[in-house]
């Protein structure tokens, strides 16, 4: 790679138009929204939409709030597909189903353990109870799926595994519609002292456990992959699988262990978005899963705080762009647009900075 | 083409001046393909405890390949590899780094975004003797006190001759017997390839076995004890450094090539 001045082609030119293009809408965006909330009356944000409502300090940190809570959720998942990539370089489409078949599994255990009349007596206990056995489904699942589906294409070229990993995110979503039917599962009632607001904010409850809980399983992955040896081979095998290898370390165990860790993770987002929207279908998977995707891609693909950082990013954006950017701007019924939102924060970092915020250009081309 | 290519069923031609009864490592008739490229051909060398040996070739002469074949990297078609006596075709790469054979790689290869005390502490991977890993540890700052200054870096920071200390340092973390070393002069200055050779001496004079693989043969002769001369995966010379240092055909076919570097 040459860093030397190159000749600038009509493509580059356009990229810089659309760069440009890109943060003048949203500059515009935001200058209406700002306009508004000094003054609706006032004629710049009457020219942008007559009709737009300015937010409420409330609404927005509602919004915020919100939006970290179910970006929190889509950090865990992207930690998957990060990992994976990490170590083997392909993306594992079929992650987004692992979620799913995590979220699914909270709703039929706490359904069963509501059943039992455990939920609402001991709320906490049977929420880790639920946490657990949802990590322990999805790390198995990660794990079958490694074996049976990708080992036996190790080696082979990328696209291989790739196009395999849509395949089997297709098998799991028919496998969880065979076996559960294609009704909502619906979560056990969260009790009453969760979903009420609280603190001086007044957040909502359940958004506050869903952030703890993230941030615990954060530090939890951060600790696993920076300060014990499997976390030192992990890196070591992501970064020269074949120096790895020379050191010792059994490569193939390590991709298993990523695998696992990266289940686990999702299966601790599945319960989270229990938490957050209470009832599951078999196709939830998907969107999570390529939001989660497009996180891991901002934050810097193979980077852990990126996934996060990525997923932060993503879910706020989600919450506050449709408000703050397309409503002022004039855009009708807004808020149908967030996953419009997700996907054009995805666009606009891949126009400004291609490697993601925290990415870093490897240098592969040392690699023989 | 060489007249001079040893009969594949004799013993070598060379036998070390410490020979013993049996070699630490050995290749006996090795056949390697690269899918259906023919690599290795009939390729026998033994390697005995104490030896400062070195493997010579040109580009593509099937170098690298031998070395991978003796650690397990890549699996012969036909023959043997034999550690301590024991055929160990079948074992995996981690079964001969615990049995004491590990490898400097070619450009070091260390693991950048790693910090030096990492990239030390992989190196030490199989190992469970906390006590002897630490001792090992400072037996590297001993031998490199700039290791030891740069331990909480990040080792793609580092110059190419830290890296190379680096390397070598990592190697020796799995207290290895023998050491493998991959082209060592390789993408070094000129001033550090002079003294990554006395260090290799040094390393060896501290009783490891050394095998080396270059392309710089003047240098690598002018510390071997003997070698071999591979040219397109056949094992043309086998020698004393000192004889092979005067070879016609090693001065004509391979020394001629190589200087122009």
């Amino acid at each position: 790679m040459q860093l030397t001045t190159k000749q600038r082609t009509r493509v580059d030119w356009f990229l810089t138009f659309l760069r440009i293009a890109a943060l003048a809408l949203i500059g515009a965006g935001l200058l209406a929204f700002i306009a508004q909330a000094i003054d609706a009356n006032n004629p710049f944000a009457r020219w942008a939409n007559p009709d737009a409502l300015s937010l409420t300090g409330k609404q927005f940190r509602d919004l915020v709030v919100a939006g970290l809570a179910q970006g929190a959720m889509y950090g865990l998942i992207a930690l998957g597909y990060s990992m994976v990539y990490g170590v083997l370089g392909f993306i594992n489409f079929a992650h987004g189903e692992v979620f799913m078949i995590g979220a699914v599994t909270g709703a039929v255990t706490s359904s069963k353990l509501a059943e039992a009349g455990a939920w609402e007596s001991n709320f906490v206990l049977c929420l880790l109870l639920v946490v657990f056995l949802s990590m322990v489904v999805c790390t198995v699942t990660a794990v079958i799926m490694e074996r049976v589906a990708y080992r036996p294409l190790r080696g082979k070229p990328r696209l291989i595994p790739l196009i395999t990993s849509i395949g089997v995110s297709f098998f799991l979503q028919n496998f969880i519609l065979v076996l559960l039917g294609p009704g909502t599962k619906s979560y056990a009632k969260m009790p009453d002292w969760l979903t009420e607001k609280r603190t001086f904010l007044e957040i909502q409850g359940t958004r506050i456990l869903v952030l703890a809980v993230a941030a615990v399983a954060m530090v939890g992955l951060w600790y696993l992959v920076e300060r014990t040896k499997t976390g030192k081979a992990m890196r070591a095998v992501a970064e020269d699988a074949e120096i790895a290898s020379l050191m010792g370390i059994d490569v193939n165990r390590i991709i298993v262990k990523t695998f696992a860790v990266g289940g686990a993770m999702a299966g601790v987002a599945g319960i989270l978005w229990g938490l957050l929207f209470n009832s599951v279908l078999h196709t939830a998977g998907f969107l999570p899963g390529i939001k989660a995707f497009s996180a891991a891609v901002v934050g810097g693909i193979g980077n852990i705080g990126g996934s996060m950082a990525g997923g932060l990013t993503i879910g706020v954006a989600e919450s506050l762009g449709p408000l703050m950017i397309l409503e002022p701007l004039g855009v009708s019924g807004p808020s149908q647009l967030r996953d419009a939102v997700a996907f054009a924060v995805l666009i606009i970092v891949l126009l400004v900075r291609p490697s993601g915020i925290f990415g870093e250009r490897l240098p592969s081309e040392e690699r023989t | 083409m060489s007249p001079d290519t040893p009969d594949a069923n004799s013993p070598s031609s060379a036998q070390p001046a410490s020979a013993q009864s049996e070699p630490v490592l050995e290749l006996r008739r090795v056949n390697t393909h690269y899918g259906a490229v023919h690599i290795l051909k009939d390729v026998d060398l033994a390697i005995y405890s104490g030896e400062l040996v070195c493997l010579l070739g040109g580009n593509a002469s099937g170098k690298s390949t031998t070395l991978k074949t003796l650690l397990g990297m890549l699996k012969p078609t036909s023959g043997e590899v034999v550690l301590d006596g024991e055929v160990v075709n079948d074992q995996p790469t981690s079964y001969r780094v615990a049995r004491g054979v590990t490898m400097v790689p070619e450009n070091r290869r260390l693991f950048k975004r790693l910090t030096v005390r990492e990239n030390l502490e992989l190196g030490a991977f199989l190992r469970t003797d906390a006590d002897g890993i630490a001792a090992d540890m400072e037996r590297v700052f001993e031998l490199f006190p700039r290791v030891k200054e740069r331990l909480n870096q990040k080792s793609g920071t580092l110059s190419g001759g830290e890296q190379q200390m680096v390397a070598i340092g990592r190697a020796l973390m799995a207290n290895p017997r023998v050491l493998l070393m991959d082209e060592p002069s390789m993408g070094l200055a000129p001033a550090l390839v002079q003294q990554n050779f006395e260090l290799i001496q040094q390393i060896h004079q501290a009783g490891l076995t050394v095998f080396m693989v270059e392309q710089n043969a003047n240098m690598a002769l002018s510390i071997a004890d003997r070698g071999w001369v591979l040219q397109t995966g056949r094992v043309v010379l086998d020698d004393t450094a000192e004889n092979l240092r005067t070879h016609p055909d090693l001065q004509a076919s391979y020394l001629g090539t190589a200087e122009q570097h």
